[in-house]
């Protein structure tokens, strides 16, 4: 080794270790933008270690991607609302998977043949997650910016089909271990793989996103980490085993929060044919105006807010908080619950209420805020739905019977904040919308909330 | 890959999935998005790959190429996902510094 592989050599582990420590940084807001810090500065140290220590001879392509990918990246950094974060983290997602699947196809162009089996396994599991992690987020990010139709979509014999799929890109991946001079047999298995991402994704509901994209997270990672086994390059292996156990984490946290197996949300076609197993729900909703809305929060001691994706929808993030400071200064004590799967992607809400500048330490976890409930005035729920259904705690027979709620039906008063009479996203009836303590306030969810700001003051 | 690498190369991949779970585990739900972003932007670890890819000696046009596109879109995830949990984080701590410069 001369003395610039061993330059790069050291970068690799100095970004190794500092990937380590900015992720022991998300442990806490506080140190969470330092820790990024870090892992920029890693990020560098391997790229220029990369640049020093690799036989580099043409520059041309090197500074054109790089260049080019800077400009869209940081356009999209600069300029995604935060209401978009889930598509803007999808595509993402189908960016990092498309480049670890691309160098894979490279490495196969050139080094196909003085490939060990080990090499050529893990190039196979690098093209085949690469693609199927590229084409299902971006069928994600689609559904998620409402450009595909967001329900699942299924059809007769899907289940046959998608299986079929995967077996001739299992098929495909074992001729071309043993037989790596096939390249047709590769590219197949490369065009499949791409297919069968796209299968995975449609018959998903994007009410159940939150898994998808903890799950996609996962696969990106582990593409890149399997880039590491065929370059042989330990900081790839590393920082895509992070990135694969974040999203693996993720996800199981995800499908807990809602009483689910991962197989469930994947091949169960969630909300698409649970039209007749509703619930007894029934009766009459009962509308509030404005103001008397407005008169119950003025006066009330504790007040509870529930966001939603409802309130993604509506921007209604800096309405909230409007309101909410209203009635803080007037005495009233004002915390926000969040549910684990609220919104279409792990802390979602969070990322909303922050934005909106709530402070985080009045944003509380459902374990934390459910005991609350019974001695909070009025919880407000804002264009949530399933996670606050009664029925999952209550109806055995529910389809979400089990899934953990925030119980917003203890409260003294319940005030839902919905667009129309509709059910909500997964079609379900929500027996919350019928019981005695709770009134419907309709309307858009900002000007609702802005309007009921207005009348707050005047009281 | 001789064995002795391949050997090495797992213990480092089981070493790393347990450092992961260890940390990853402490990360509070509130900044499950950041983490998620960070995380994805660590990935583009896959950049170096590309860079590799795309000018290394050895490798025919259509590699360079396709190493360009690998580049480019790295580049987007690395670049992107640093940006915005960046600009997430900011507003994390926004608040409470404003609250302690209120009360000083």
């Amino acid at each position: 080794m001369n003395l610039a592989t061993y330059f790069m050599e050291a970068t690799y582990l100095i970004a190794s270790v500092l990937f380590v420590l900015a992720l022991k940084g998300m442990s806490h807001p506080e140190t969470a933008r330092r820790g990024m810090f870090l892992a920029e500065g890693g990020m560098f140290a391997a790229i220029v270690g990369t640049l020093v220590g690799q036989h580099i001879v043409t520059w041309v392509w090197i500074i054109a991607g790089l260049s080019v990918g800077s400009i869209i990246g940081a356009w999209m950094a600069i300029w995604v609302p935060m209401t978009a974060m889930p598509q803007r983290t999808a595509l993402s997602h189908a960016f990092g998977a498309l480049a670890a699947a691309l160098v894979g196809v490279g490495e196969f162009l050139v080094h196909a043949q003085d490939m060990g089996v080990v090499t050529r396994g893990a190039l196979g599991f690098e093209v085949i997650l690469g693609a199927l992690t590229t084409t299902g987020s971006l069928i994600a990010a689609g559904k998620l910016q409402g450009v595909i139709y967001g329900k699942p979509m299924q059809f007769r014999g899907q289940s046959v089909v998608n299986l079929a799929i995967f077996l001739a890109m299992i098929g495909c991946f074992v001729f071309f271990w043993i037989h790596p001079e096939a390249q047709s047999v590769f590219y197949s298995m490369l065009g499949i793989a791409f297919v069968f991402g796209v299968m995975l994704v449609i018959p998903i509901g994007s009410a159940d996103m939150p898994v998808v994209m903890s799950l996609l997270n996962s696969y990106a990672g582990l593409a890149a980490a399997a880039t590491g086994f065929v370059l042989g390059n330990n900081v790839l292996i590393i920082a895509g085993t992070l990135d694969g156990f974040s999203g693996l984490i993720l996800s199981i946290l995800m499908c807990k929060a809602m009483n689910r197996s991962i197989t469930n949300v994947l091949f169960g076609g969630f909300g698409a044919v649970i039209a007749e197993a509703t619930s007894n729900a029934g009766g009459v909703m009962r509308e509030i105006s404005l103001d008397d809305a407005a008169m119950q929060l003025a006066f009330a001691n504790r007040v509870v807010f529930v966001p939603g994706y409802g309130l993604a929808t509506a921007q209604a993030q800096h309405a909230v908080r409007e309101l909410a400071e209203l009635l803080e200064s007037r005495g009233v004590t004002v915390k926000y619950a969040i549910h684990p799967v609220a919104g279409r992607m792990p802390g979602h809400m969070n990322v909303l209420l922050a934005e909106a500048n709530v402070p985080y330490s009045s944003l509380y976890e459902m374990e934390q805020i459910n005991p609350e409930f019974p001695s909070t005035d009025v919880a407000v729920v804002i264009g949530a739905n399933d996670v606050v259904n009664p029925d999952a705690r209550d109806n055995p027979k529910s389809i979400i019977a089990g899934m953990p709620i925030l119980e917003v039906d203890r409260a003294k008063s319940v005030i839902v904040l919905k667009r129309g009479q509709g059910r909500g996203f997964s079609g379900l009836e929500n027996p919350l919308f019928f019981k005695a303590c709770t009134s419907m306030l309709y309307g858009d969810a900002k000007s609702s909330l802005s309007h009921l700001a207005q009348a707050v003051q005047h009281v | 890959m001789n064995p002795a690498v391949l050997i090495a190369s797992v213990y480092v991949f089981a070493l790393a999935a347990f450092l992961g779970y260890q940390v990853i585990s402490r990360v509070p739900p509130l900044l499950h998005t950041p983490l998620m972003s960070a995380t994805n932007a660590i990935s583009g670890i896959s950049l170096i790959g590309s860079l590799v890819l795309a000018g290394a000696k050895g490798y025919p046009l259509f590699a360079h190429i396709l190493g360009f596109v690998a580049v480019t879109t790295a580049t987007i995830n690395v670049v992107g996902g640093f940006g915005i949990t960046d600009r997430m984080l900011k507003m994390f701590g926004k608040r409470k510094s404003e609250t302690k410069a209120a009360a000083q």
